[in-house]
């Protein structure tokens, strides 16, 4: 057994670590992610498509994995987890074992049922502080000889400029019905109890490769949810007479996702929006607004945001590479949400329009809970409150 | 900014004395607090009686009263300096308590003084249990099922609903003081009872029993704009029903998914604003059930704690320094991030694993039940960071200084089978103590130990993870361990990679690739050579020929996401290095490591005041410690700090990495001490005194060649090796001796024998002390009964020596000077001997080249002097003379250390104080139900206060009332209450003193036979009343009943210890002022007589008695 793999980064960093997941190659764009908790979300969430997800906590998979944790959605059968979504796992420490009362099975036994290759025993920290250092890039790992790995890693295409929403949004539109159920915040407390609410919003979701949380958000706020393929056109969509649009997160460079641009573009003030992530930059680039690549991104369930209009800070999760560039919206755009760290857009809206977005990722999983509140606006907005 | 600006004047309160549940981690968050407030410009006031503090350094604040923390005191404190608002929130549960006291007494409202950080409304919900809750249940959050009550009857009634096994949780206690497990209706009632005694309002909580659910504590902030963050999250490996303090923790948690962690996070946002803690960190603790995930809310402290000080450490983020400043009205955005220059309102994100493993003195308290539970019984604690768990629970194993190199085996140095023995049941109060002589091994079959360890791990104990170790090689699984223990499985899991890999080890798989591997689970040199039969350094040099070394990695709160601006490190086994060392002249200082009894804060100060002295001369300071608590392991306190093991492997891989020009030893106690040596062998320069001086003080041959060449006169004494030989030395010296090991701190195993029958009783324990300490020699001296014993602290540069201070004992020499009473100046020694004294100290510095600081320890008797110690380093006292004489005596070592001369720095010998400073000591018997209170020559105390004042006996007043036993005399006229006296024959001439002072002041005298009719003989009124043994109604009784207002009582011999031991239990039970020396007694006369007719209580400051104003 070939107990030796490596890691190689299209600079020429080599990373030696141990093989685990499916066997052989991939390639992709090496990211590192911060979370401390939730690896299975992260390795399910369609947005990092693509990608190579670096974990900076070092005891992964201690809890193993679970089918309810899942992220990724399998069109054809919502109840069924579809598995993971990234290219490629890189953990310092993978557990020898699975710890949890809800664990079904390992993270190994895992990825390698569904084809994914992972690395372990890798100085994650040396990685990440290269990746911070010099910016993601492309990396090639598993257990073919570095200099293969390092061709390879070359030979991959640059993330600018892709569309990989076509690889994660489904091919035909499916209905969404399931709510978080006991998991949602204060399901114990003697005061909660799911809301009656007057009328039940029809949600249209644009799907780039949505996150299944985010889904369950807008059922427990009371919205009936239709998901649609990222390619459906604002007349397809109209005709469904929806109360809201929901544009999704998901992966890749937004300004290559033209299609999708048209669409919000043409539903712009005829139907309130909310957008999550890439659907944030959608909504930015259909507004007016130009994306650009962040050296690193932003990756983790730590990241602080200012609520300009509160004042409040919210922990939030966040996983995104690209970013909406302040300066290039229209003076009829407002920035509702910042980063504290660095200033850049993490909230805009167009009141006159009844959009909004956010860059971040209000519906956790994994991650704080601090933002669920974003999932009422939506709703108020679509009920003309 | 939202910073306050209606705010001038805030006083700052600290924790008072360390104590088990309340260590130097307030020192730490006291510290940043008032440097934190200091800065934004705020007049800092603070008040502590613990001399041995940083925070109490005359230049934290712009007053430092270092006074007893009660409320009259706090009071006068007050109204002298009407600050306009005080922060409690950062000196531990006595603080906090005491800001509740002042608030219920009208004293806040009455001076218009705000209370900052938490209302008294916020801390009456979380500390009264019923209130905690309902305001628990309000917001949807489950608690344990309990009842509290008042009264055993109350008690039996709540156990119907919580069934056993039942916790109880005494109220408004600190560790858990007082609380414990009730197994069954056999051992309830007097749980409840020992329980309802420690709670200061007589109440107690009775739980429904979680054994077996894993614990968490999330360590939280929130601001005044309820902006809300978790610092940290800690695991406990030992499941509910360990105190948390004594648990091992992990950090962050690491059998939690992303949802039940976020379950978590939602709860502790909801307890901080239900509870209404407005600003601040606080820490919220839960137990979840392995089984289906359930959590119940177990307690909540709305203050910064012990937790927060180790999460702070663990992260890098300062909780106790933004606490401060969101108390004085700013939000989170609006700070900064030291680290990494972001803001302040985000989550620490690591990407290591931390272990806190808690630090145990049973060795000191022979008869204490060593069963942990929910009271906390650990005297200390120490950190390790690790890029895994495995790595860093073998650090945390060898930073404890227990002699072992990771996570061994204890096979052959324990022995199982006798340990796995059912306990004799012993009421918990009042029988005394059976001492058993340790046993050699004897040889057990596996099957034996097996089932022995079967037994041992189900049992909460300070090594229970090393049974299980044990346990493992032994063959039991890990499922099976599972159910013994209830242990998550994935801490046994990873417990059983290291067993795993160690038998690599002892099977000879010792390349390279494999090296590398057990270094990164964290295998030491030391470890490797054991299993593998080589030495460390030979483990080492092939090792470092091999290439493998380990590298620094940062703590940064940003799991690298961030470049860190401060060098705070660890070692680790990756591929790069992030220490990036400079060129410039730089020291290594070596910390103390784990608090422990005869090692505590003391060194922590030096340590801390070396670091700013030498960053005054210029030097780059780099620290190196392994003690989440201190001061020093704060990242500001020094240059750059190293959070590592204090062993010789790890402090060399530093030296290799910073090339130091050298290294101080002598400010961190025993620990670096005995690094020196080892140190020195493999060419790391040591600064200050040599090693050889170091080793002329502490060899006894030697020793007794520098006093004779010095004609200076010390006690007879001898060398022995073995038991045997020990008694022929002491029969040829004459009795009464002193016994001890060579070689060991505080005391440990040091006895007085009167007989050669008594000696023969102890001598097994002092040989196996002995092979603790890795020696066979026996020191045996001539006691010199009834002599003053006097400290004396020094600094020497080699070629002149300067008195620091000379403390006399008021104990007589025979106490541990660590427990002794000492006073500054001496109240009763003659100029002549205070000036002799003063010079034979000269003449040792000199002789010895001391380079630093220097402490002697005399004993007078007869007009004449005796040396009877000389240990050329940093001592217990240097922090309490420099307090009581207003001289940084560890700063100017530091520099002499350095290559500076005292003609450099200005040093004279200082003039007499005018005034009086008296030190305390402090003890944890309350903790430790079943152990004697007497005191010896084994050091037991863990902490000190200061009492300071124009005379002796208001000192000794001041430092009784800051122990938590103040004595009053009945006011003018009246009757007060009753003193027991009862004192051995040869104290009986003094007592009759005492009886006649005693009476003078309005009280009334009880007095055992013999003691009675001495008193009667003076024609001093006297009552008697039955000893013990002479049955009921004996003292005991009187004592329950609450008729003694205080004790004196002294004995001799073994036999009268043992009678008279539960007359000292229950004094302690009852919070009784008891003196067991006469002298203690006497001056206890003094300070009575001076504080009748003292209506106020006086207040100064150190800065004012500095000022001699």
């Amino acid at each position: 057994m070939n107990d030796v793999a490596h890691l190689v980064l299209a600079d020429g960093k080599v990373f030696e670590g141990r093989p685990f997941g499916a066997a052989g190659v991939t390639v992709g764009e090496a990211v590192f992610t911060t979370t401390m908790t939730g690896y299975q979300e992260v390795a399910t969430d369609p947005s990092y498509y693509g990608q190579l997800v670096v974990m900076t906590a070092p005891e992964i998979g201690n809890v193993g994995v679970n089918a309810a944790d899942s992220e990724s959605i399998d069109p054809l059968d919502t109840t069924r987890d579809p598995g993971p979504k990234l290219a490629g796992f890189v953990v310092r420490d993978l557990s020898p074992i699975a710890s949890s009362w809800r664990a079904e099975e390992t993270l190994g036994a895992y990825l390698a049922r569904h084809g994914v290759v992972g690395i372990s025993e890798v100085d994650t920290r040396s990685l990440v502080r290269h990746l911070r250092d010099h910016g993601a890039q492309n990396a090639a790992m598993g257990t073919a000889p570095p200099d293969e790995l390092l061709r390879r890693a070359q030979q991959a295409p640059d993330m600018n400029g892709l569309d990989l929403v076509q690889f994660v949004t489904p091919k035909r539109p499916y209905a969404w019905t399931e709510g978080r159920g006991a998991w949602a915040p204060g399901a114990g407390s003697p005061d909660f109890q799911r809301q009656e609410r007057a009328g039940s919003p029809h949600v249209v979701c644009l799907d780039f490769g949505v996150k299944r949380n985010i889904l369950r958000c807008l059922v427990d706020v009371g919205c009936k949810v239709t998901v649609v393929p990222a390619s459906t056109t604002a007349a397809e969509i109209l005709a469904m007479k929806p109360d809201g649009v929901f544009l999704s997160n998901g992966p890749g460079d937004p300004a290559a996702v033209t299609y999708a641009v048209e669409t919000v573009k043409a539903l712009l003030g005829k139907v309130p929006m909310f957008g999550i992530c890439l659907g944030h930059q959608l909504l930015g680039l259909a507004l007016g607004g130009k994306t650009f690549k962040l050296k690193f991104g932003h990756r983790g369930g730590n990241q602080p945001v200012k609520d300009l209009a509160s004042g409040r800070i919210e922990i939030t999760t966040q996983n995104h590479g690209f970013c909406v560039d302040l300066s290039t919206l229209p003076e009829s755009v407002q920035s509702t949400h910042i980063h504290l760290n660095d200033g850049t857009s993490e909230g805009l809206a167009a009141p006159a329009l009844r959009a909004f977005s956010v860059q971040y990722h209000p519906e956790a999983a994994a991650g704080p809970h601090d933002s669920l509140y974003l999932f009422d606006r939506f709703r108020a907005s679509m009920l003309g409150a | 900014m939202s910073k306050r600006t209606d705010l001038e004047k805030i006083l700052l309160i600290g924790a008072g004395p360390i104590v088990i549940g309340q260590a130097c981690e307030f020192d730490y968050s006291g510290t940043q607090g008032a440097k934190a407030l200091r800065e934004e410009g705020y007049d800092v006031v603070l008040v502590n009686s613990n001399p041995a503090t940083i925070m109490t350094d005359p230049e934290m604040a712009r007053r430092t009263y270092v006074e007893p923390l009660d409320v009259a005191t706090l009071t006068a404190i007050l109204e002298r300096e009407r600050p306009d608002a005080i922060l409690p929130t950062l000196g531990g549960q006595t603080a906090l308590n005491l800001a509740l006291a002042l608030d219920r007494a009208g004293v806040l409202e009455r001076l218009g003084i705000e209370m900052l950080g938490a209302k008294p409304a916020a801390i009456e919900k979380v500390e009264d249990r019923a209130l905690f809750k309902q305001a628990m249940e309000k917001i949807g959050l489950s608690c344990p099922k309990a009842g509290v009550a008042h009264s055993i009857e109350e008690a039996w009634a709540v156990a119907k609903s919580t069934g056993f096994p039942s916790i109880l949780r005494p109220s408004f206690t600190m560790g858990g003081t007082g609380g414990g497990i009730a197994k069954d209706e056999t051992e309830f009632e007097a749980k409840v009872a020992w329980a309802l005694s420690q709670s200061p309002t007589h109440e107690v909580l009775i739980e429904e029993s979680l054994l077996g659910w894993r614990e968490f504590e999330l360590e939280v902030i929130r601001d005044k704009a309820d902006n809300f963050i978790v610092v940290c999250s800690i695991e406990n490996i030992d499941p509910m029903g360990v105190h948390t303090g004594d648990s091992i923790t992990v950090a962050p948690a690491m059998t939690l998914t992303d949802r039940e962690y976020q379950r978590l996070r939602d709860a502790a946002k909801a307890v901080m604003t239900e509870i209404g803690v407005e600003t601040g960190g606080s820490n919220v603790q839960f137990a979840v059930s392995p089984y289906d995930g359930r959590i119940y809310v177990i307690e909540m402290n709305p203050r910064v704690s012990r937790s927060s000080a180790l999460a702070s450490k663990a992260t890098g983020y300062p909780i106790a320094k933004v606490a401060a400043k969101l108390a004085v009205g700013y939000t989170l955005d609006e700070l900064k991030n030291d680290i990494t220059g972001t803001s302040a309102a985000f989550e620490p994100a690591i990407d290591y694993v931390v272990t806190k493993w808690p630090r145990f003195a049973f060795e000191k308290f022979p008869g204490a039940d060593a069963t942990l539970g929910t009271q906390m019984k650990s005297v200390g604690e120490v950190m390790s960071i690790g890029r895994t768990f495995c790595e860093s629970l073998q650090k945390a194993a060898r930073s404890l200084e227990t002699a072992r190199d990771g996570f061994v085996s204890l096979i052959g140095r324990v022995d199982y089978v006798q340990l796995a023995l059912p306990r004799k049941r012993r009421d918990l109060g009042m029988d005394a103590p059976e001492h058993d002589p340790p046993s050699a091994l004897p040889p057990a079959t596996p099957d034996a130990l097996r089932a022995a360890l079967t037994t041992l791990v189900q049992v909460p104990s300070a090594d229970r993870l090393f049974y299980v170790g044990d346990a493992m090689r032994l063959g039991i699984t890990n499922e099976r361990l599972f159910e013994l223990t209830k242990i998550d499985p994935w801490f046994l899991a990873q417990l059983r990679r290291i067993i795993d890999a160690e038998q690599q080890i002892s099977s000879g798989e010792t390349g390279p690739t494999q090296i590398r591997r057990y270094k990164r689970l964290g295998f030491s040199d030391r470890h490797i050579a054991t299993l593998s039969g080589s030495t460390e350094d030979a483990v080492r040099i092939a090792r470092q020929a091999a290439g493998i070394r380990p590298v620094f990695a940062r703590v940064d709160t940003c799991a690298a996401e961030f470049v860190a601006l401060t060098p705070y490190m660890y070692s680790t086994y990756e591929s790069q290095s992030e220490s990036l060392p400079t060129s410039s002249r730089k020291v290594v200082i070596l910390g103390g490591g784990p608090n422990r009894i005869g090692q505590g804060i003391e060194f922590d100060y030096c340590c801390v005041h070396a670091a700013s002295a030498l960053r005054e001369q210029g030097f780059e300071t780099i620290m190196v410690n392994c003690n989440p608590e201190t001061v020093s392991t704060d990242y500001d306190t020094s240059d750059r700090l190293y959070f590592e093991p204090l062993t010789l492997e790890d402090v060399l891989a530093i030296c290799d990495e910073e090339e130091p020009i050298g290294v101080i030893v002598q400010f961190g106690g025993q620990t670096p001490l005995k690094l020196a040596v080892p140190l020195e062998q493999r060419g790391v320069r040591l600064l200050g005194t040599s090693a050889d001086a170091i080793d002329r003080a502490e060899d006894r041959g030697r020793f007794d060649q520098l006093l004779t060449k010095l004609s200076l006169k010390r006690p007879r004494s001898g060398i022995a090796k073995g038991a045997a030989e020990a008694l022929d030395v002491a029969d040829a010296i004459g009795y009464p001796v002193l016994a001890r090991p060579s070689y060991v701190l505080g005391g440990r195993a040091m006895m007085i024998a009167y007989s050669r029958t008594e000696l023969e009783g102890y001598v097994a324990q002092i040989v196996e002390a002995a092979r603790d300490a890795g020696t066979t020699s026996i020191l045996v001296d001539e006691f010199l009964k009834d002599a003053v014993e006097v400290d004396v602290d020094c600094v020497c540069d080699g070629k002149r020596a300067v008195i620091g201070g000379v403390m006399q004992h008021i104990e007589e020499a025979g106490i541990h000077s660590g427990d002794s009473t000492s006073v500054l100046p001496p109240y009763s020694l003659s100029p002549e001997i205070v000036v002799s004294i003063e010079e034979q100290t000269r003449m040792l510095a000199l002789e010895l080249g001391v380079i630093g600081l220097m402490n002697v320890q005399f004993a007078i008797k007869g007009g004449e002097v005796y040396v009877l110690e000389v240990n050329p380093r940093a001592s217990r006292t240097v922090p309490f003379v420099s307090k009581a004489t207003g001289r940084a005596l560890a700063k100017i070592a530091a520099k002499l250390m350095a290559g500076a001369t005292l003609d450099d720095l200005g040093i004279e010998d200082g003039e007499l104080p005018r005034h009086v400073a008296v030190k305390e000591s402090v003890f944890p018997f309350s903790k430790f139900p079943g152990v004697d209170t007497i005191l010896g020559p084994e050091m037991r105390s863990t902490g000190e206060v200061m009492g300071i004042a124009d005379t002796f006996a208001r000192a000794f007043g001041k430092a009784m009332a800051a122990c938590g036993t103040p004595i009053t005399a009945p006011r003018e006229g009246e009757r007060g209450g009753r003193v027991f006296i009862s004192v051995k024959d040869d104290d009986k001439p003094a007592a009759t003193v005492i009886a006649r002072r005693m009476r003078a002041l309005g009280f009334e005298i009880v007095a055992t036979r013999g003691t009675a009719a001495a008193i009667t003989r003076a024609r001093v009124p006297v009552t008697v009343v039955s000893k013990v043994n002479e049955g009921s109604p004996h003292v005991v009784d009187a004592i329950k009943a609450g008729s003694i207002a205080f004790v004196i009582n002294t004995t001799l011999g073994a036999r009268e210890v043992k009678d008279s031991y539960s007359l000292r239990r229950q004094t302690l039970l009852a919070n009784i002022p008891y003196f067991t020396t006469i002298a203690a007694g006497l001056a206890a006369c003094d300070a009575l007589e001076a504080g009748r007719g003292e209506s106020s209580v006086r207040v100064r400051s150190l800065q004012e008695w500095a000022a001699g104003s």
